[in-house]
């Protein structure tokens, strides 16, 4: 299941190449020598005077030991360094949204479904409404205005103040914590209406259920039903709920790295496009998406660890 | 018919959206008649001015009025937004018939082509894809288009999934009918609902798409107005004013939250228990 979609992952990206009109090389033009090198370097790297065929098996020889050629910028590193210095960043970004998000949205998501058509199940329905419309840029600059420009209570852009290696221990503690509150703010807020939305919904389904009843008819203490019972039949569909919207929170790490000068892959991608350096745009998208095609996988299997009826049976997701 | 109006006109949510929707749409064709001023022509005298009486939302760098750069700039939401939708549906609705008629091969191969395009992170895909492309407004719809048709194919293939055994399905086989008229005839035309609320709920992400795009620059370039580059420009005067960040972006929310709003009320109207498979990760762009 994973090897082919990984082999898919490469020819896609590969194909990406030859979406260009004629050669991706004209693309660069110019004729300084920098830029008359740069398109011999692309020729050799992808082997564009050769057939198709054998360029792509040539492209995916070398992919699958990670060698994704040298970068354009005038610095010329290796694609596999440069990706290798973003990706710690954007990963600990990811996973700190995460946790929030699911820790946010799981008591929300309960709450309401457990006090269905209460004021806070309204309130939260409209948060989430106006939460799926927000466009994160735009919460981006606004919380930018708002805390950098006009209050000054945050840093509006990058991880860590200019002189950070000046700083007492704690102060740098600090320093690090202000420069990701509007990222990390910005990031969550998204994917906070979404995860209650489903939580709320998988959360009702599980209370209609006949062993909710019992449960109850037992004579169990209601907290008991819902905190036990409920809530872990509940959680079962939003392991598979994360694991099919990595990508689009991976995705959105574009968005906001660019806006806060975070020096993650979002931001080394956009640069890249910018530039035009083809190699680093390559390993991006195949690292990137590699990466979560790895985090599908290990929300599948924790699936069938959470849930072991599905053990039998399941081939793939629908 | 009737019943779908009926339940639709309790929607009150959704009717407001509906409304909003179409006021949208009459700014975007009377754009020219309702902006104020030219959209492209600069005045040095007046620039960066905060909202007046002569400018509403006010100036930006080069004394532009933002309102009507705004209104102006609907238009391309709107065309991104309908374009690039219906391109996506286009190749949902081939693919996903395909592979929810003929089954075997076809569906093995189109789903995993599904599977496949949903692993890519859109934006590192999109970003990947307009590299290396000549930027134009066609090649955004375009590329938002191709990357964005996973949900309805999947729609479109358990619909195809359901219909084909029905009676009128198996009749018309029966008399000899091609596969072809089937699918086109027969089963799509009953399986158009969802389609419809799919397509609805898609515009409202692909305008996201589009003004994040444009946002980062390298969708929509200037000189055309859109919300996102108007965003993108205001980024530089982030200190000085705050208008031109603050009101391109609220009119993108509106837009979206109408949208969403009109697409779920039509999902409900049409049949609740669709809400289990449109529109679940519908919504948002990226």
């Amino acid at each position: 299941m994973a090897i082919p979609l990984l082999i898919g992952i490469t020819f896609i990206s590969f194909l990406v190449i030859h979406l260009a009109p004629g050669d991706p090389t004209e693309l660069i033009g110019g004729d300084d020598p920098v830029q008359l090198q740069s398109i011999e370097q692309l020729r050799k790297l992808y082997g564009l005077d050769q057939p198709m065929h054998v360029q792509y098996l040539g492209w995916l020889k070398r992919v699958a030991f990670l060698d994704f050629g040298r970068s354009f910028q005038p610095d010329g590193r290796p694609v596999l360094d440069k990706i290798r210095e973003r990706l710690p960043v954007t990963l600990l970004l990811n996973l700190i949204e995460m946790t929030i998000i699911l820790m946010i949205a799981i008591p929300i998501g309960v709450r309401s479904a457990t006090h269905q058509y209460s004021a806070f199940d309204k309130i939260t329905t409209l948060f989430v409404f106006v939460g799926f419309a927000t466009p994160d840029f735009w919460l981006a600059v606004l919380l930018q205005i708002l805390f950098g420009v006009h209050l000054g209570w945050l840093p509006m852009s990058q991880l860590r103040n200019p002189m950070w290696e000046y700083l007492p221990f704690w102060k740098q503690q600090w320093d690090f914590v202000s420069h990701l509150v509007l990222p990390i703010g910005v990031a969550t807020f998204g994917g906070l209406a979404g995860f209650s939305r489903y939580m709320r919904q998988s959360m009702l389904e599980v209370i209609r259920q006949d062993y909710i009843q019992s449960a109850r008819a037992k004579g169990l203490d209601e907290r008991k039903v819902i905190g036990k019972h409920a809530l872990r039949n509940a959680l079962m569909p939003i392991v598979t709920i994360l694991g099919l919207s990595l990508p689009g929170l991976i995705g959105g790490s574009v968005i906001v790295e660019t806006i806060f000068a975070i020096p993650g892959m979002g931001l080394l991608m956009v640069q890249s496009v910018f530039a035009r350096d083809y190699p680093v745009i390559m390993g991006n998208l195949v690292i990137v998406s590699s990466l979560t095609l790895f985090a599908n996988l290990v929300a599948d299997l924790t699936y069938s660890l959470v849930d072991p009826r599905i053990r039998v049976g399941r081939r793939g997701r629908r | 018919m009737k019943a779908f109006w009926r339940a639709f006109r309790r929607n009150k949510l959704a009717l407001i959206g509906g409304v909003v929707v179409a006021c949208l749409f009459v700014v975007a064709i009377a754009a020219p008649w309702l902006a104020p001023w030219d959209p492209h022509r600069p005045d040095i005298k007046r620039i960066l001015e905060p909202p007046s009486r002569a400018h509403w939302l006010g100036t930006d760098q080069i004394g532009r009025d933002v309102l009507s750069r705004m209104l102006y700039g609907s238009r391309v939401s709107l065309a991104v937004g309908f374009v690039s939708v219906g391109i996506a549906t286009a190749i949902g609705i081939l693919l996903g018939a395909a592979a929810g008629y003929h089954g075997g091969w076809v569906d093995g191969s189109v789903m995993r082509l599904v599977d496949l395009m949903l692993v890519f992170p859109r934006f590192f895909l999109l970003l990947a894809v307009l590299a290396f492309l000549k930027p134009s407004i066609w090649t955004i719809m375009a590329v938002i288009g191709l990357t964005g048709w996973m949900g309805v194919a999947r729609l479109v293939r358990a619909e195809f999934l359901a219909l084909k055994e029905r009676e009128f399905v198996l009749w018309s086989q029966s008399i000899g009918a091609s596969a072809t008229r089937i699918i086109w005839r027969h089963i799509l035309p009953n399986a158009l609902g969802p389609v419809l609320v799919a397509m609805t709920l898609g515009i409202p992400a692909a305008i996201l798409t589009e003004s994040g795009l444009s946002f980062l620059g390298l969708g929509v370039r200037p000189p055309y107005a859109t919300w996102g580059n108007i965003l993108n420009e205001g980024r530089d005067a982030i200190e000085l004013a705050w208008w031109q960040s603050l009101y391109p972006g609220l009119a993108i929310l509106v837009t979206v939250l109408s949208y969403n709003l009109l697409g779920e009320g039509i999902r409900d109207a049409l049949d609740p228990r669709l809400r289990q498979s449109v529109g679940r990760f519908g919504g948002r762009g990226r």
